[in-house]
């Protein structure tokens, strides 16, 4: 990775986010064709803030990644964008988040449909304890997309497809999936979320419990992916953000610190946090 | 002393205590085998007897002047039933004693017989009209002190005022014994027959019978409600105070001793709703609320046990809450369920103070043929006839705790392959 040591911009030093309450995030949070829009949002988990007033969009058809150390509420925020925090009594979202321009947390929001539109892929492969087939077939059978027999084979073969698995399951297909090996078994979770053909796939840390060959693979499959869908990826790998997104977004306690193109991000930071973590100085 | 030194000065005394607690719980294993053996070696020992019966053999006479004829010489069918056949039974152990001449002696020459062979006796002529003008050979069943006296039970050695089988009863038994008239089969009567004053006679069918009628109501009652209250508590409940309380109580609720829910069922199923006493609908729903505690503690671990992965995974494809739960949690959960369903089935089979409470300790002749009939359930059964004071009734409670013993055994291997069968790995 090209970590170039001659900045072009001016460091920031002395904007302590944790001290100043008028921080603004550095950078252009905003894209032109937004798929979802934060604005504002703010996370507690019972008394304890755990967002603080973050806005950022995610644009269409573009990969956002979102890095930062442990703890900085990345996935917290990610969890927000499909209302996964819903499962959790004590935690509590203020701030608006749209997606299509429809706030996502409004009293009378379908949370089954917005899930159905926001896909989720998660840190640990967590598919069922099921059939491969079955496993993909479960949300379209779920949504009622498919017509027919027919119809829901081919909706299972085009998804493992797009996932590039079909060759590996081909002939295995009603074995169960938790049979599959660790990286097989992310893919066969990322084919079960498009499966149902989300506008927008969430990933959190997707490669984290993988060897490298299979984060290869999954890496290759995002950018693939991006083609057709907006994702939204948390990761703790810097390599892997510079390879897979075009936007980089970097969290620091629960602030939003700096969001640009990715190159910009990892080449030119602007603020003192965000190149000390890209430089590995701390995280 | 360096590092090395101090280590070495202490591993002899660490060892030495690790093969201490090594024995002190192989000693506890042991102690633990000792008691189940000889609860197990006093309980067959006493019972195995009881699954045989003694049998006598008469040679009987039917003349057919014994039976109602109408014009033609032929027996009127309706009299097969109302013959004295008592009398024919007497005549035939008159014949096989002729020395009993004295009346005190022929009453106790009649009793050798159960009070019930007559009816056998009976059943089998109205069977079989053919035998009639015959002499036939016919094994009757014995009285339960000539049964105790030809198993060994009772021996002609205590002084005869100290037992209940008088001495010309013995010699009798030996006389018929000699003959080969004495004989030991397999005791059908006890799987077939309800309880009886007369122990020869009874059986634990009535007993087996509302145990059956009572679990398969607690069954049915307990495992839904409980499965559907911890789905609620587990899965959609907030977590307030509410439902701590809630908890608290389950929890103190499977600690209360089961003879309070007797008291509970009697109170508000028989005297407030006034369901009949006695009855295994009401046991059965007593022995729900004293299960439910159990299972809704042992589904609530098992649901908890689910990986939240799963769940995440559900709700991530677009599965609202309940579909969640009976797609995905529920199944996984189900091994778990099911074990303490049985687990709590199995304490209630063996349950028998709420049941004592609530009527089922009455004494009952009649088969049950339903939840709605007066039954009394097998550990009942036991606890009766513990409390009977003839001596044939004692290996007959140790058999009833065999065939209960069973009946668990068999519960719990039922538990195992469900386990083995519905558990699945993730």
């Amino acid at each position: 990775m090209n970590t170039a040591t001659s900045y072009d911009k001016q460091i920031i030093e002395n904007d302590d986010p944790m001290e100043n309450p008028d921080f603004k995030t550095v950078g252009t949070t905003t894209v032109s064709d937004p798929a979802m829009t934060c604005r504002g949002v703010n996370v507690f988990y019972a008394d304890k803030q755990a967002i603080f007033d973050v806005s950022i969009d995610v644009g269409k058809n573009e990969v956002l990644s979102m890095i930062g150390p442990s703890g900085c509420g990345k996935s917290t925020l990610l969890r927000c964008l499909n209302r996964m925090n819903d499962t959790i009594d004590i935690c509590k979202v203020e701030g608006e988040i749209k997606l299509e321009g429809e706030n996502i947390y409004e009293q009378n929001l379908d949370v089954v449909l917005l899930r159905a539109r926001v896909g989720m892929v998660f840190q640990k492969p967590n598919p069922f304890p099921k059939s491969v087939y079955d496993n993909v077939a479960y949300g379209v059978n779920l949504h009622g997309l498919a017509t027919d027999k027919a119809h829901l084979d081919e909706l299972v073969e085009k998804s493992l497809t797009n996932a590039g698995l079909w060759n590996e399951v081909k002939d295995r297909l009603h074995q169960p999936g938790t049979g599959l090996s660790g990286g097989q078994q992310q893919r066969l979770c990322i084919a079960r979320a498009i499966a149902i053909s989300p506008e927008i796939i969430l990933m959190d840390e997707p490669c984290s419990a993988l060897d490298p060959i299979a984060t290869a693979k999954i890496e290759e499959l995002i950018d693939e992916l991006s083609k057709q869908y907006s994702i939204c990826i948390v990761t703790h790998s810097m390599q892997q953000a510079a390879r897979v997104s075009q936007r980089t977004a970097y969290f620091h306690l629960g602030k939003l610190i700096e969001v640009g193109p990715t190159d910009d991000i990892f080449t030119n930071p602007v603020h003192k946090l965000t190149e000390g973590y890209i430089t590995g100085r701390f995280g | 002393m360096n590092t090395l030194e101090t280590i070495n000065a202490g591993i002899e005394k660490r060892y030495k205590r690790e093969k201490r607690f090594r024995l002190y719980g192989q000693i506890s294993i042991a102690t633990g085998i000792l008691f189940l053996f000889f609860l197990l070696g006093t309980t067959v020992l006493n019972g195995i007897s009881a699954f045989q019966q003694t049998y006598i053999a008469l040679e009987i006479v039917l003349d057919t002047d014994q039976f109602d004829t109408d014009e033609d010489g032929d027996i009127r069918p309706e009299s097969l039933a109302t013959a004295n056949y008592n009398g024919i039974i007497r005549e035939s152990l008159k014949a096989r004693f002729p020395d009993v001449k004295k009346r005190k002696d022929k009453k106790a020459l009649y009793s050798i017989l159960s009070s019930g062979a007559v009816y056998d006796f009976r059943d089998t002529v109205v069977k079989n009209p053919q035998m009639i003008g015959t002499t036939q050979t016919i094994w009757l069943l014995a009285d339960d002190e000539v049964d105790m006296y030809v198993k060994g039970k009772i021996s002609a050695d205590i002084p005869e005022k100290n037992r209940r089988i008088k001495d010309n009863t013995i010699a009798w038994v030996e006389q018929l014994r000699a003959d080969k008239d004495v004989e030991k089969r397999f005791n059908s009567i006890f799987f077939s027959a309800g309880d009886s004053r007369e122990p020869e006679q009874s059986g634990i069918r009535g007993a087996i019978m509302g145990s059956f009628y009572t679990i398969v109501v607690a069954m049915l009652l307990s495992f839904p409600i409980g499965v559907a209250a911890a789905i609620y508590l587990e899965e959609f409940a907030p977590r307030n105070r509410l439902t701590g309380l809630i908890e608290v109580n389950i929890n103190n609720l499977a600690a209360v001793p089961s003879i309070i829910f007797g008291l509970l069922g009697l109170a508000i199923f028989i005297n407030y709703f006034g369901l009949p006493r006695s009855i295994p609908l009401v046991g059965g729903m007593v022995l729900a609320l004293m299960t439910l505690p159990t299972i809704i503690i042992s589904s609530r671990a098992a649901l908890a046990a689910v990986p939240p992965s799963i769940r995440e995974a559900a709700l991530g494809v677009g599965a609202s809450q309940i579909q969640t739960v009976l797609h995905h949690t529920m199944p996984l959960a189900l091994p778990g369920m099911l074990t303490g369903t049985i687990i709590g089935l199995a304490r209630a089979l063996g349950e028998t103070a709420p049941l004592l409470v609530i009527g089922m300790v009455a004494f009952i002749v009649d088969i049950p043929g339903s939840p709605l009939e007066p039954s009394t359930a097998l550990p009942v059964q036991v606890y009766l006839w513990a409390d009977s004071p003839e001596r044939a009734f004692v290996e007959r409670t140790s058999a009833a705790i065999m065939v209960l013993l069973m009946f668990l055994v068999a519960i719990n291997g039922l538990i195992v392959i469900l386990r083995n069968k519905l558990e699945r790995r993730w």
